[in-house]
């Protein structure tokens, strides 16, 4: 209900922003000529709509609509399926839903069939004796299907076993537009006890409840079920007149004679005989009518269809308008989305999820997504301070003494403090899956800024750099981030330093790219100025050359922050055991939907974030850029 | 005496296609100290080239050119130069720009400041230090350059078409500032310039320079930059004096061009 109010919600908020928007231009002539820039600009109304038509198209496509506004709908709908599903194998015998009777159908076949064999045989070399005993066999086997075809053989008793059938339809048909029905208890009680289990649309893993919820599904539970009685009888009847029986008795044993007294030799005449057996099996298996003596079950049929049609009432609306690009009818008795609703979770489903994950306790694979960890600070010492500060101390480490004791002194004393061997506080640290990508691309990210940026400068302005590095430049940087990534697995290992290091190199080759076009694209009058104002070569590159490439650089960080973000989520596809690429290829694997989508959300919005910031910062160091 | 002094300077260049051009070919002049000296010819007559060697920024083919009996080698503190552009730094302030001499030489922050307000208010732009330089007028950024250069107190002051890009009002207006300057600090100035009236105006001696090889054509004693000090520019440039000189130099250069590109018709 929630879901229902927001939707209306969306639909408002969209339908005034339009209206919004619309006045706005009746009232702004200002910027009226078309193709004037300022036309472009303001219009956060538009994002709104922008926004709350993407979250409705969501809402629609996913089928969350339907779901929040006809919970029931789908359950329907399923038994809607149940009744469609009962019907298949009886329509496909008439033109109902196909263009010809399956009887016609198959005699037209096999009388093709008949006299392409028929032509075979007569243009083979075989003996004439054996020729003319194959077309008798053939011929044989054609007047079969003149009998079957033929109402003068049919069995009279056939004619009232089909009235029988058509009746039943017709009496189902009648009794389903009755408010009542069913009047019978249609429900086993093992049926009974999964109705009261089953849980609503959505709520349990099973994406539709598979038995009727309604008195309205019950109706077509139980139709279905009749249904399924009276085809069971449809199919047992089988047109085996006396006169049929007799002659393919005699031509059974007639073939399986002739078949015998061939030699082994006789290869052709082998080959033949077994085909016109295949024609003779499929003639007598084949359940052929005369072609009116079925016509009153087709006709039960169809208006049975018309019935049922008009008893779906309002759901066959919900199903063409609220169920898109698909529905539950469609899968028949699995009672399962057929369609977008299938690989689109509802956003209901997906926010559900989404808190669910975030969850410090639960998360993703006993990882959270987001969240801190307690660490010791003498981790934090240690990692930071390097082991060999203690070899510094004067003296030595101590031994121990006669009593088997071993004194500390103040050597040993500096090496517990930068082996982190201490117990002190703890201070919260971020954790989690969304944590561990950020951090891989951070590290990447700025060690190939802290390496890149100084050789892209040198390259920029020394022949020798510029001659010397370029080849290793320009060779790795056109590989595709990934082809580097099973090499530097088998190196690295699948842990945190194999990313960090495929990031840096991927973000390494573009920041010396930028540096350097930055550093060669400086005004030569700007280094001359700085020149006779007295600043030495150092003060040149720092406060003339660095600030006047910062613009390519920053831009190169932006254009990195993206590539390294892309590259790192797929090489987590390859190996690791957390980061959000690791989340949704497990996912993937378990067909997680809803997780799916999170990933692809969380990814997008940190690009965003991400993206964001970037702009903000570039707005705030270099607003003079390209106004020198 | 820190005069400039060009002996025999000659400059070579060999373009992409491999010929040769003589940019500067024996060019033998003295400046004293406290000249101001104009630099007017068509284009491709050595006129930047000429100013380049003297900053220090190229090396000539042979000859030299000393200031104050030093060989020029290299650029230096001594040579301020005033770029057509401005070439000001626009990732600084208007104050950050003009300091950046002193700051290379880290002086005390105090007296750097001190000498800005100075400055600034000589070029007549108090109050504008904390401006971002690219927020303001093309002579307003000419000015600051100017301070710039001068806040070093550079010996010699090489100007390479400082006011070109400005239009005609700021450009008398920055006019008058350059005679006033040079008034006050008594500095040795070399400016080049594309318009005839103000390598007049500004000139106390005023060489055209030809093209191809570049040399020097003819050689002017005026006596317009010291009017202008007391006297209004415009004034200056409805004499009669100043109408003639102007008409000769332009015809001279005129004859020049054509010469090179062939009549127009």
């Amino acid at each position: 209900m929630l879901t229902g109010l927001f939707i209306i919600l969306l639909i408002i908020i969209l339908i005034a922003t339009i209206v919004y928007g619309k006045r706005l231009i009746k009232i702004e002539k200002i910027d009226a000529v078309f193709g004037n820039p300022e036309r472009s600009k303001g219009g956060y109304h538009w994002i709104i709509a922008g926004s709350c038509s993407i979250l409705l198209l969501w809402f629609y496509f996913s089928w969350d609509v339907a779901r929040s506004f006809f919970p029931n709908s789908a359950n329907e709908l399923c038994q809607v399926a149940k009744v469609r599903d009962s019907l298949v194998s009886i329509k496909y015998v008439f033109p109902i839903e196909q263009k010809t009777l399956k009887s016609s159908d198959f005699i037209k076949r096999e009388n093709r069939n008949i006299e392409l064999l028929n032509n075979q045989i007569k243009q083979s070399s075989i003996a004439n004796k054996d020729k003319d005993k194959l077309i008798f066999l053939l011929v044989e086997t054609q007047s079969l299907i003149k009998i079957l075809s033929d109402e003068k053989y049919l069995n009279p008793e056939i004619k009232n076993k089909v009235l029988g059938v058509a009746n039943q339809i017709d009496s189902l048909s009648k009794n389903i537009q009755n408010k009542n029905y069913p009047e019978f208890d249609s429900l086993s009680s093992e049926e009974k006890i999964a109705i009261k289990k089953q849980g609503f649309w959505g709520e349990t893993g099973a994406e539709v409840p598979f038995y009727p919820n309604t008195k309205f599904g019950l109706k077509f539970d139980a139709a279905s079920k009749e249904l399924n009685k009276i085809v069971e009888q449809f199919f047992l009847i089988k047109n085996n007149s006396e006169v049929f029986e007799k002659k393919s008795k005699e031509l059974d044993s007639v073939i399986e004679n002739y078949r015998d007294t061939l030699a082994e030799s006789q290869e052709v005449e082998t080959q033949f005989a077994r085909e016109v057996s295949k024609i003779y099996g499929r003639v007598t298996r084949s359940n052929i009518f005369p072609a009116n003596v079925l016509d009153p079950v087709e006709q039960s049929v169809v208006r049975f269809e018309e019935v049922q049609k008009k008893e779906q009432g309002s759901l066959k609306i919900i199903d063409t308008l609220l169920f898109p690009g698909g529905t539950v009818v469609a899968s028949g008795q699995t009672c399962s989305e057929q369609g977008s609703g299938r690989w689109l979770p509802k956003p209901t489903d997906t926010l559900k999820e989404f808190l669910h994950l975030l969850d410090p306790n639960q998360g993703y694979k006993n990882v959270p997504l987001f969240w801190y960890e307690m660490m010791g600070i003498n981790k934090v010492v240690d990692f930071i301070l390097p082991d060999w500060i203690a070899d510094l101390v004067p003296g030595k480490y101590p031994v121990h003494n006669n009593e088997g004791k071993v004194i500390s002194n103040f050597k040993s004393n500096v090496l517990d403090i930068v082996t982190g061997n201490f117990e002190l506080f703890s201070i919260p640290v971020p954790s989690g899956h969304i944590w561990d990508s950020f951090l891989r691309v951070f590290l990447g990210l700025t060690l190939g800024i802290l390496c890149g940026v100084p050789l892209g400068l040198f390259m920029g302005l020394s022949r020798f750099a510029a001659g010397y590095f370029d080849p290793l430049i320009e060779l790795y940087r056109p590989v595709p981030p990934l082809a580097w990534a099973p090499l530097i697995i088998t190196v690295f290992g699948i842990d945190n330093s194999g990313k960090i290091f495929l990031l840096f190199i991927v973000s390494f080759a573009i920041m010396v790219i930028s540096a350097r076009a930055g550093a060669s694209g400086t005004q030569l009058s700007k280094i001359h100025a700085a020149h006779s104002l007295g600043a030495s070569h150092w003060q040149i590159l720092k406060e003339v050359i660095f600030p006047n490439s910062l613009p390519e650089i920053l831009t190169g960080i932006r254009v990195a922050i993206g590539v390294c973000w892309g590259t790192l989520v797929a090489a987590e596809f390859l190996a690791g055991t957390t980061g959000i690429g690791f989340v949704e290829n497990v996912a993937r694997k378990y067909m997680q939907y809803e997780v799916i989508w999170i990933t692809i959300f969380v990814m997008g919005l940190l690009g965003l974030l991400f993206d964001i910031g970037m702009r903000k910062i570039i707005n705030k160091t270099i607003p003079w850029r390209g106004k020198g | 005496m820190s005069d400039l002094v060009s002996e025999n300077l000659n400059m070579v260049f060999t373009s992409p296609k491999g010929e040769t051009v003589h940019a500067i070919q024996n060019l033998n002049f003295v400046l004293k100290k406290g000249e101001l000296l104009t630099v007017l010819g068509p284009s491709g007559c050595g006129k930047t080239t000429l100013l380049n060697i003297t900053a220090g920024f190229l090396r000539p083919t042979s000859g030299k050119i000393t200031l104050g009996g030093k060989e020029i080698n290299g650029p230096g503190l001594e040579r301020g130069m005033v770029f057509q552009q401005g070439a000001l730094f626009e990732w600084l302030t208007v104050a950050d720009n003009v300091n950046f001499g002193l700051r290379m030489k880290k002086e005390d922050p105090k007296k750097i400041a001190e000498k800005v307000e100075e400055w600034l208010e000589i070029v007549g732009l108090q109050g504008f230090g904390n401006t971002p330089t690219y927020q303001l007028s093309g002579g307003m950024q000419q000015r600051i350059a100017l301070a710039r250069c001068l806040i070093n107190d550079p010996d010699l002051i090489l100007m390479d078409e400082p006011l070109g890009a400005l239009d005609a009002l700021t450009r008398e207006k920055m006019q008058s500032l350059v005679l006033k300057i040079w008034k006050e600090t008594g500095k040795t100035i070399v400016l080049i310039t594309h318009s005839v009236e103000e390598a007049l105006l500004l000139g106390q001696k005023l060489y055209v320079m030809a093209p191809r090889p570049g040399r020097l054509h003819k050689e002017y004693q005026l006596p317009f930059a010291k009017m202008g000090l007391s006297t209004d520019l415009r004034q200056i440039k409805n004499e009669k004096e100043f109408v003639k000189k102007r008409e000769e130099i332009l015809t001279m250069i005129w004859n020049m061009e054509e010469e090179i590109m062939g009549k127009d018709i």
